[in-house]
């Protein structure tokens, strides 16, 4: 045979010179793929970090709030004992600022000055008298926001050598700002109104009560719908149900439902609940409900996955002693799989939380400055929140929109943490 | 009233749970005998049977009394002050009641008004206490049957047993109930919808401008609605957003399948994790915060008019949000290949690289593609992104640096803020969210199937 010749004929040279580049080059095309590689890695690690760092960047200024120190004397001739909430505490708190510059107000700058204060001052002051009316007649020390420009002057976000006509703070501001500075009028503490304060139209003021208070609702009704049918459905079909079309129909519906964009479930939530059932709109009942559609396939689908994990030998064990199948579900299968369910019920809610669009078209992004009392009543969320501030033309709410973010990643990253804990702390293994 | 009648029932079921296990227990120690079920069965079979059925009545009622109350409410306003309303004016003026009644007052509401209020709140007073007088007399008739049906023969547990069964299969047959609400209430407004605007338009019409009326002889009266334009903007922003998200994710896990060690791993995938678990309003506000003028500053620099709300801003962070999807079902897919075939090559020879291009690539392609088509009608879902970095007008353009919107912008600015059910601009919403819901159906139907397919070769 002619072919068993021919390695003798042509002997192979493995270590010639061509040989030698083509190992090179393939070697060469390992090393770029292994590049690219680490270069997608390297560019979603950078992306991230773009995003977080842009967003504490901006968000950190919100999180102190400038004030500003002077004292207004509750004059007697403008509130009276009888009646305190109606007295005239605009004037009152307008000549205890005007104490801080020695110079004379004209007519003309008299509402530059003022617009410097925040315009909640005279309110704060109402409430302050409201509560104690015995300092009525007295002078009193009295630290109030400044207004959102001043804000931005005092943490250095206005630059001064910008032409007059296009900084939102005059000249003659900055003069009376840096008098109240060298008096030492102005401090600049952490911004407690951010957690504390509801909605409000001028950023100084505006915080997240009511939109945290209208999440905590939304997500209670969210987990007390979804958790309770989301367990009942997963036990049912993992454990009892037959293979038969309509379990097959179930189960596809619920892989189905998992993939549907949130924004359908928000038409439903509004052509249903809003329309057909009359609920009120813009509620954490309505919008708990929607989010508890949204997270029950997850729910369903997590809970299967706890249950699977679970050894057939326990459930063996407890049929054999004679236990019925009721039984070794509710005895020993559930409760081994309890702390999975609870992690995947975690983040289940967790998604819940960040969801937004499906709260927009229920109207949970409403302008509302007072924190939801009940679940009934008209309420934003979280990320709505987040919808609302970023929308507005205020420079302070640029920061505030990231602030609130770093708030709700905040909560994002506590609630995956105790998921992460529980299952660690709870999860066997077998 | 409401909760109030949830916690008095709440509470009959538990202490009817108490009397039915102190009965059993009664009723052996008299027979000196076992009773067929444990005890705390007999307790739960009345309690359950006093629970579900209450409650249910109480929640059907609450949702039914507005719904009552309103007709009557209707029906009892004086005639003259009906006539030539319309639906929604009709609606209007009862909200208008129902506010007054709540004691939020604006101005000055008219005499005929205040009387409906009146007459509302009476109303409400009268169901909220007939709510409670028939869910406790309910509680009690069942009660006294359940209670009587104890005995120490009575099958307590198989009883209790079928009801949890029931109760289970319910909350299953829930899932089938909400994609028939959804089907459902799409059909019907998008119906709607198509009684005023014909579908051809709909569908094939190359104009959008569904805010503004411009002629009266126009059809329906008020813009255009010709879904083209969305659709491609729509498109044209996942495409942006496949293009970035996908050789990223691609190479990301094909590093981290094939050359990474365990410790990379272990560090680096929760990371890309972390871009998954991010809200995608936190994504919207990025793009307008820092993509957006970004890029609108490379592109005046490099002498190119970019839109502030170009296609190319929202597409590449919705790239970024979608780019971890990918990345982890391409995991997925690569890690499914069975050693041997990796063996097999690496023994012929092959370097890395070339077993990945020439093995491990093209048996995962399915399982990739399937991943890929997920990512995409994730993409075409999207929302928050679009909302805030997408623009609100219908362009029909395939240039990036130009600003279009999508489906689920116009279906959040159409049904943002008043939402009346009677005008082809808010019934519109429902027919982009009926093609949108069909579109990401079938998309997803057929990423599921592919990878099913895949899956099966091996296993």
């Amino acid at each position: 045979m002619a072919s068993m010749q021919s390695p003798q004929t042509a002997k192979f040279d493995w270590f010639g010179k061509a040989q030698e580049a083509r190992r090179r080059r393939r070697h060469a095309a390992d090393r770029r793929l292994q590049f690219y590689g680490i270069a997608a890695i390297g560019t979603a690690i950078l992306l991230l970090g773009v995003l977080l760092v842009s967003l504490m960047m901006n968000g950190s200024p919100a999180f102190t709030q400038s004030h500003v120190t002077f004292q207004v004397f509750v004059d007697p001739a403008k509130v009276e004992a009888e009646d305190p909430g109606s007295g005239d505490f605009r004037g009152i708190v307008r000549r205890g600022f005007e104490g801080l510059v020695s110079q004379e107000l004209s007519r003309r700058d008299g509402r530059d000055f003022h617009d410097m204060l925040s315009r909640g001052a005279q309110y704060m002051l109402r409430d302050t008298v409201v509560e104690n009316p015995r300092l009525i007649g007295q002078t009193i020390t009295v630290t109030y926001p400044f207004a959102d420009p001043m804000d931005q002057l005092h943490k250095g976000l206005i630059d001064r050598d910008t032409p007059e006509s296009q900084r939102r703070v005059s000249d003659k501001q900055i003069a009376w700002y840096d008098e109240m500075a060298a008096s030492g009028a102005i401090s600049k503490p952490f911004n407690w109104a951010l957690f504390f304060n509801a909605d409000s139209r001028f950023p100084e003021l505006a915080g997240l009560a009511g939109a945290l208070v209208g999440s905590f609702y939304a997500l209670m009704v969210c987990f007390l719908i979804s958790f309770p049918v989301g367990v009942a459905a997963a036990v049912y079909l993992e454990e009892f149900a037959p293979r038969n079309r309509a379990t097959d129909l179930i189960e596809v519906n619920i892989n189905n439902l998992a993939a549907v964009p949130s924004v359908v479930f928000g038409l439903l939530g509004l052509a249903v609940f809003l329309n057909f059932f009359g609920l009120p709109r813009s509620s954490p009942l309505v919008g708990g409900m929607v989010l508890s559609l949204m997270t029950l396939p997850t729910m369903i689908i997590v809970t299967r996955a706890a249950l699977k994990a679970v050894p057939p030998s326990i459930r063996e064990a407890a049929l054999g002693v004679g236990a019925s199948r009721h039984q070794v579900v509710m005895h020993h299968v559930l409760p081994l799989a309890i702390p999975g369910i609870l992690t995947g019920t975690i983040i289940g809610l967790a998604q819940a939380l960040g969801e937004t669009a499906p709260l927009l078209l229920i109207g949970m992004n409403a302008f509302i400055t007072s924190a939801p009392g009940g679940i009934t009543e008209p309420a934003t969320a979280l990320p709505t929140q987040v919808f609302i501030w970023a929308d507005s033309p205020e420079r302070g709410f640029v920061s505030r929109t990231s602030a609130a973010i770093l708030v709700l990643i905040g909560f994002l990253i506590v609630m995956n943490g105790v998921a992460v804990f529980l299952r660690q702390r709870l999860e066997r293994k077998w | 009233m409401l909760s109030t009648t949830f916690i008095l029932l709440i509470a009959i079921s538990l202490a009817s749970f108490i009397l039915g296990r102190y009965r059993i227990v009664r009723l052996a120690a008299q027979a000196n005998a076992a009773a067929h079920s444990l005890p705390s069965y007999h307790g739960s079979f009345v309690a359950l049977w006093i629970g579900v059925p209450c409650l249910l009545f109480v929640l059907v009622w609450a949702a039914l009394e507005p719904v009552i109350l309103d007709a009557a409410l209707l029906a009892s306003l004086p005639p003259e002050q009906l006539q030539g309303l319309l639906q929604g004016e009709e609606n209007l003026l009862l909200a208008e009641i129902r506010s007054v009644s709540r004691g939020l007052v604006f101005g000055e509401p008219d005499p005929f008004v205040v009387e409906a209020a009146a007459r509302l709140n009476a109303w409400k007073a009268v169901a909220s206490w007939s709510m409670l007088a028939a869910s406790l007399g309910l509680a009690a008739a069942i009660l006294f049957v359940s209670y009587r049906r104890i005995a120490l023969h009575f099958r307590a547990r198989q009883a209790v047993e079928r009801i949890l069964s029931g109760l289970m299969v319910t909350c299953s047959v829930l899932a089938i109930l909400v994609t028939l609400g959804i089907v459902s209430s799409l059909l019907f407004e998008a119906f709607r919808f198509f009684e005023r605007v014909p579908v051809s338009e709909f569908l094939f019409g190359l104009n959008w401008e569904p805010q503004i009326p411009i002629r009266a002889d126009q059809v329906a009266g008020s813009g255009a609605f010709g879904a083209i334009p969305v659709f491609m903007g729509t498109l044209l922003i996942a495409a942006i957003a496949m293009l970035v998200a996908t050789p990223i994710g691609l190479f990301a896990a094909i590093y981290l399948a094939e050359y990474a060690n365990s410790r990379v791993r272990a560090i680096v995938k929760p990371i890309m994790e972390i871009l998954a678990g991010i809200p995608t309003v936190v994504y919207g506000f990025f793009a307008v915060l820092v993509v957006a003028p970004a890029l609108r500053e490379a592109g005046n620099s490099l002498g190119l008019d970019v839109a502030p709300n170009s296609a190319l801003a929202a597409g590449s962070v919705m790239g970024i949000m979608i780019l971890p999807f990918i990345s982890s079902l391409s995991d997925d897919a690569l890690a499914a290949v069975p050693r041997s075939l990796r063996e097999g090559s690496y023994a012929m020879g092959a370097t890395k690289a070339e077993t990945i291009r020439n093995v491990l690539l093209p048996a995962a392609l399915p399982g990739i593609v399937g991943g890929v088509l997920l990512a995409v009608s994730r993409a075409i879902g999207e929302t928050m992104i679009v909302v805030m970095a997408a623009g609100l007008i219908a362009t029909l353009t395939v240039n990036p640096a130009d600003s279009v919107t999508t489906v689920t912008v116009q279906i959040v600015t159409l049904l943002i803020g008043d939402t009346e059910f009677d005008n082809p601009k808010t019934l519109a919403a429902f027919a982009l969210g009926l093609l949108l819901f069909v579109i990401t159906l079938f998309l997803n139907v057929l990423a599921l199937k592919i990878v099913q397919k895949y899956r099966e070769k091996y296993d």
